[in-house]
């Protein structure tokens, strides 16, 4: 259901097909990159970005979003909570209940820890079950930890922490091993080895996928196992603040039932922050791939007891977000449908770049077309270019957008728009936080040492950028750690007496930076309801 | 002004943009959502609702994030179903027909009516896996459920009080553990890694200087 401008367009994408087909557009040198990020990429509009006031990390910048929650305040220094009563009491409390809070809860209970989850809204429900396109690992002959380490380090700039990618490549086939004795049932052809293909900035096929539910798949039967194990997960259950000691040590956290506003108090002898991203904190107004409870909880929990953060300042930007039909803005458009062969087109249905550049790069890359150079093709809501789905049939043979990527081709027939026979219109999406609360190879937070964070709340592990399918093999590797070191933990841990004394000391230290402030956080959930008084 | 309809949500009505989805019209009319809204992009599941036009008959299944409104839809969410799980421990099943007869023996109580399909929102054959799972043939069901997201509208919908999903997710875990063919280059590498047979290696490349990493990475060979 294109507009008829939109048709006219399509006409130009389809005259230059078959000239296309079969020629690779040059990739771009280290500094054209360079210089594109600077001139496009959004991490470099200061105007998007605000400097924090205190804490450890201050006089660094951060999203001005992110900025405003860690200068609110807690919610409970208005609403008291009594610490004495205890409503649960457990050796480990997994905060957050996507993939890398299941795998923590299922290795804690694998290691006989008393493990319990809490999640605000219900297990699953993360951006873990919408990762389309794969996981990573280096497990093909032609491949190996030392080439995944490269890629990864170089995709994000060389600043990725050693210690954490080092366990990232290392343990990636062992993770892939785990999942499948779990049960994920991974594309693989008649002998057993696994169907992968390219990322952006791979340069091994080592992206192994189900489909494009990979993470829905993996999703499902982490969930699955942990119910199983009848591990105790407490949903719309949301977790306000850390509890300390004395001693500096965390000992638990504030719940706050979310659907009778009451309070709960969780003691635990270590906790793991895995409460994933902030996609819904909609930074630079962008609209994001997300789910709908990522609003970066964990870090302003964290932050607030005094964890510091590391490249919070670097988001990521998925290039082929929905541009088009507006029902469906934002959502994600996997890349693997440029790993199969589909390239990006600008109206005059020029291929305007090498379609499996990093994700910065293609993100920057389509900004710039659709802003400067003036090649994108007009939109409600803004602008958008062409992916060239068709070429992927002609490439691959009739059948393969259905039987690879089922999930894009319904998601677009619902709108009357068939892939296979016509492109699709996308644009950046707000997709990933690269930073977050900074860890040790051990997997705990350096300042806090019963506190432990996995997921894609952990900075460091990415360096300023992403590599797609590396965020789905990080929530394993790192979850699964973060269970294992956890349980461990706990077994040495005596907690002293519990108390919120940080959250003072930080509304102090709110005040003397002169910011007065009516607002709280964490935020929870976005503030999406439209009221008209 | 906008093109607006007219939207019925638990029976109230409420004029909405006609552009909005079920969901993010909900959120028009004033809804802050808890339950029933997860990722907002089709792949959890959370957002399962039933509706209704108004003067027709039919019963509608849907996922609130994916659906556009349409004047005169009388709609309700289904926040929870209590679906029926049972629990096991994987590493002690076999992939045979006896184990769905022993944990979900219900589905032999299907009685071929097909709402389940006409139920489900990703458009899946829902009655055909369930019958490939009452013959045993899991690694069929497991192909045959593989989309499914787990939105209940097939088990809200079931006289024999079938949890579909449920059944779904044990036929894909049996045949991704027992039946798909072991994938050696896998085991091979897990073998080399914990053998140490990379240690020395990615030592090395972690203590290289950026600017060696910066000329391997801009200089490495990229498999066609």
């Amino acid at each position: 259901m294109f507009t008829p401008d939109m048709l006219e367009s399509i006409k130009k994408v389809e005259a230059t097909r078959a000239e296309r087909m079969g020629v690779e557009p040059r990739r771009m040198t280290a500094e054209e990159k360079d210089s594109l990020l600077k001139a496009f990429h959004p991490d470099y509009r200061a105007d998007g970005f605000a400097e924090i006031q205190i804490g450890p990390n201050k006089g660094q910048k951060a999203p001005k979003e992110l900025t405003g929650l860690l200068h609110s305040n807690s919610r409970l220094l208005q609403d008291k909570v009594d610490l004495s009563k205890v409503d649960y009491d457990v050796d480990v409390l997994v905060i957050g209940g996507g993939g890398a809070g299941s795998s923590a809860a299922i290795e804690a209970h694998e290691a006989g820890a008393n493990v319990m989850m809490v999640t605000k809204l219900r297990i699953g429900d993360a951006n873990t079950m919408m990762a389309e396109g794969g996981i990573q690992a280096a497990d093909k002959e032609n491949d190996s930890p030392v080439q995944h380490y490269l890629d990864a380090f170089g995709g994000g700039h060389f600043a990725a922490r050693p210690e954490l990618l080092r366990r990232l490549v290392m343990e990636a086939p062992d993770a892939i091993r785990w999942l499948n004795e779990l049960g994920v049932m991974f594309d693989k052809d008649e002998d057993g080895r696994m169907v992968t293909t390219h990322g952006g900035g791979t340069s091994r096929k080592r992206m192994h996928a189900c489909k494009d539910y990979s993470g829905a798949e993996i999703m499902r039967t982490l969930r699955d196992e942990v119910l199983n194990r009848k591990i105790p997960v407490v949903e719309f259950t949301s977790a306000v603040e850390l509890i300390k000691d004395e001693k500096g040590q965390v000992a638990g956290a504030v719940l706050l039932n979310m659907e009778t506003d009451d309070y709960l108090v969780a003691r635990a002898k270590t906790v793991i922050i895995a409460t994933g991203g902030a996609g819904r904190l909609h930074y630079q107004n962008f609209p994001t791939s997300n789910h709908y409870g990522a609003t970066a909880d964990g870090l302003v929990l964290g932050y607030r007891a005094g964890a510091p953060l590391l490249y919070q300042d670097t988001i990521q930007y998925h290039p082929t977000g929905v541009a088009y039909p507006s029902q469906i803005f934002g959502a994600l458009v996997t890349e693997k449908v440029r790993s199969l062969g589909a390239m990006l087109i600008n109206k005059d249905g020029e291929a305007f770049m090498h379609p499996l550049e990093t994700r910065d790069v293609s993100a920057a890359s389509i900004i710039r077309e659709c802003s400067e150079r003036g090649k994108g093709v007009d939109t409600p809501l803004g602008s958008g270019v062409w992916l060239d789905t068709p070429m992927i049939e002609m490439i691959g043979g009739e059948g393969t957008i259905e039987k690879r990527i089922p999930a894009m081709l319904r998601m677009y027939l619902n709108y009357g728009i068939d892939m296979r026979k016509q492109p699709i219109l996308i644009y950046p999406t707000l997709h990933y936080q690269n930073g977050g609360l900074e860890i040790g190879g051990e997997g705990f937070t350096k300042t806090i040492p019963n506190l432990l964070v996995a997921g894609e709340a952990v900075g460091g592990i990415h360096g300023r950028n992403r590599l797609m399918g590396n965020s789905l093999l990080d929530i394993i590797v790192f979850g699964r750690n973060a269970g294992k070191a956890a349980a461990a933990k706990a077994k040495d841990v005596e907690l002293g007496t519990m108390n919120l004394d940080h959250i003072y000391s930080y509304a102090e230290e709110l005040k003397a930076a002169g910011i007065e402030t009516e607002e709280v956080s964490p935020l929870l959930l976005p503030k999406y309801a439209r009221h008209e008084r | 002004m906008e093109n607006m309809v007219n939207v019925y949500f638990f029976g109230k009505r409420y004029q909405v943009p006609a552009d909005l989805t079920i969901m993010t019209a909900m959120e028009y009319a004033g809804y802050t959502l808890k339950r029933g809204c997860g990722c907002r992009h089709g792949f959890c599941g959370a957002c399962a609702t039933i509706y209704r036009i108004k003067g027709q008959n039919e019963l509608k299944t849907c996922l609130a994030c994916q659906t556009q409104v349409q004047e005169g839809m009388y709609v309700a969410s289904i926040p929870f179903f209590p679906t029926d799980k049972r629990t096991y421990e994987i590493n002690d099943l076999k992939a045979d027909q006896r184990v769905m007869m022993e944990l979900y023996p219900e589905i032999y109580s299907c009685i071929g009516c097909n709402a389940c399909t006409n139920a489900c929102t990703q458009n899946l054959n829902v009655m055909q896996y369930i019958a490939y799972a009452q013959r045993g043939e899991l690694e069929k069901c497991a192909e045959e459920s593989f989309d499914c997201i787990g939105c209940g509208c097939c088990s809200v919908r079931c006289p024999a009080g079938i949890s579909h999903p449920l059944v779904g997710v044990l036929a894909r875990r049996l045949t991704g553990k027992y039946i798909a063919p072991e994938s050696e280059h896998l085991t091979n590498r897990v073998d080399e890694i914990n053998k140490g047979a990379y240690d020395e290696l990615i030592e090395q490349i972690m203590q290289k200087p950026i600017t060696e990493m910066q000329e391997l990475y801009n200089h490495r060979d990229i498999e066609k």
